[in-house]
Parts: C-alpha cells; structure tokens; sequence
C-alpha cells in the first residue's frame, strides 16, 4: 500500500485561491472552463493568433486529443504513470489518470489552421483566429 | 481498472538556501522512486527540458539532477492569461544503497526522466536457503 503525504498548507492555499477566484474575475469570464483543471495552461498572443502551452509530463502523444470548434478549444487524455513489476515503491508523487478540459477562447478560430506539437511533455497549440475575426485596416479617405 | 482524473498538482517552488548566481526561478520535480531487485529508479517530471539541458551527479552518495529550460521559447509571445509559471528543475537525493556508480543510466522521454541506479554488488539482497 503506498501513502501519501499531503501539505494541510497546500490545501488552504488551494481553498483561498479558489475562493477568490469565485470572488473576483476569472479570464476564461462565466464559463465552464475555469481555473484550477489539469492541465493548468498558459495562454500567448502571437500577433493576433493565440497559443496555448500546457505541462503535461509522462502523456503519451498518442493518448492525447485535440479538439477545435468554434471558440472552444478540448485537451482530452490520459497520463500513464506505471512501475516496473515487483518493484517496491519508496517516494509517489506522480499522478495519473485521465483529464479533460475545454477552454473558450475570446475569439473565434480558424479550426483548419489549428497546430499542435508536443515535445518533452510540453503541448503548444497555436490557434489562428478565424477570417472574420481577424482586424483589417480602414482607408481614411 | 476505473478511471480516475488526474488531480491538479501546484508546482513546488524551492526555498532559496543560497543566492544562485543564474537568474529564474527553480522547482522541485514531482518524484517517484522504486526499488526492483539489482537497482533503484528515479523517475521525475521535467516538462520543457531537453536532453542536452540535463544534468545528473552523484556524488558521496547524494544524487543531484538539474535540467534547465530553453527560455528562448516564450520570448516572441506575450502572455495574457497564465496557470503556472516556468523555470528550472533541480532535486537532490541521499540515497541509502551502495549503487555502481559506473553503471548508472538514464533515459528521457515525454518530459520524464528515469535515472536507474544499479545496486553495487555487496548491496545486493541475498536469498537465503532455509535447512
């Protein structure tokens, strides 16, 4: 049987924050897709394209999924964390298990251009904005 | 086997013990270590470390691993919205086996380091034959 050692630190931390983000303002606004899933993202502008960059270290690129439409990005998978047979397990603190997070971006995106690469456990989705969403510039006349 | 979500994990910041002299911030990698009959392994989560920016030493039994990240990476980008932040991972283990250090290997792959540390031969368990 393996144990845990938990922080009753962490888990204070872990309710202040969450209560001030019921409290104040979330970026993600009133959606679903709030703070505080795995896995935690970083959010980019690269011009005026988006990209997100997750940590997702031990998943597999072939046990993640990505899904696009619309404003809505899906980061859908599962991270293995395994033993060799008979081993005797001295420190856990790897977690895993299946995730699933849908984030809503502020602006429509072009779901066809959408790239992902995953290298050393790290996702980085770049996501054009739609057509209709891009800015043009007015001629003054 | 039911399926269980993985639970968010905060990462761990270090308490500074000593002023570094390079810049950046610096985690504690979530660890699992296991023990198998001829050798101990280390596994721990380094997300955006390359091969080349790992570092692995053992000395007087005490094993120290240290990857840095490129941050080249973010330079172009401009954040708007952020869940955790980046920096360099470094851990050290005092460990209570003899190990053949010459033996020692390791391998990285999807962001996780496993180090395997063999047993050195006179700390090897043996079977004893009961009459």
């Amino acid at each position: 049987m393996v144990l845990r050692m938990t922080d009753p630190f962490a888990t204070l931390l872990a309710v202040q924050r969450s209560m001030d983000d019921a409290m104040g303002r979330d970026w993600f606004g009133p959606l679903t897709s709030g703070r505080g899933a795995y896995p935690p993202v970083n959010v980019f502008e690269r011009g005026v394209d988006f990209e997100i960059v997750a940590e997702l270290p031990g998943v597999k690129k072939e046990d993640l999924d990505i899904q696009v439409k619309g404003a809505t990005v899906r980061i859908h998978g599962k991270k293995t964390v395994a033993y060799a047979d008979e081993a005797s397990v001295h420190r856990r603190e790897r977690v895993g298990g299946e995730f699933d997070r849908t984030l809503t971006l502020p602006a429509q995106l072009d779901a066809a251009k959408v790239t992902a690469d995953y290298r050393d456990g790290v996702l980085t989705l770049r996501l054009p904005r739609a057509e209709s969403e891009r800015p043009r510039s007015v001629a003054i006349n | 086997m039911p399926t269980q979500e993985v639970a968010l994990q905060e990462k761990k910041e270090l308490a500074p013990q000593q002023e570094r002299t390079e810049a950046g911030k610096f985690y504690s990698p979530y660890t699992d270590i296991y023990e198998t009959a001829d050798a101990v392994v280390v596994a721990m989560e380094m997300p955006g470390v390359e091969r080349s920016a790992i570092d692995i030493r053992l000395d007087k039994g005490v094993l120290t691993v240290t990857g840095n990240i490129d941050p080249k990476r973010y330079e172009e980008l401009a954040p708007i919205y952020s869940e955790y932040n980046v920096g360099n991972f470094i851990r050290s283990f005092t460990l209570s086996t003899k190990i053949a250090s010459e033996d020692i290997s390791a391998s990285v792959g999807d962001g996780v380091l496993t180090v395997r540390l063999p047993k050195a031969k006179e700390a090897l368990a043996r079977r004893i034959d009961i009459k």
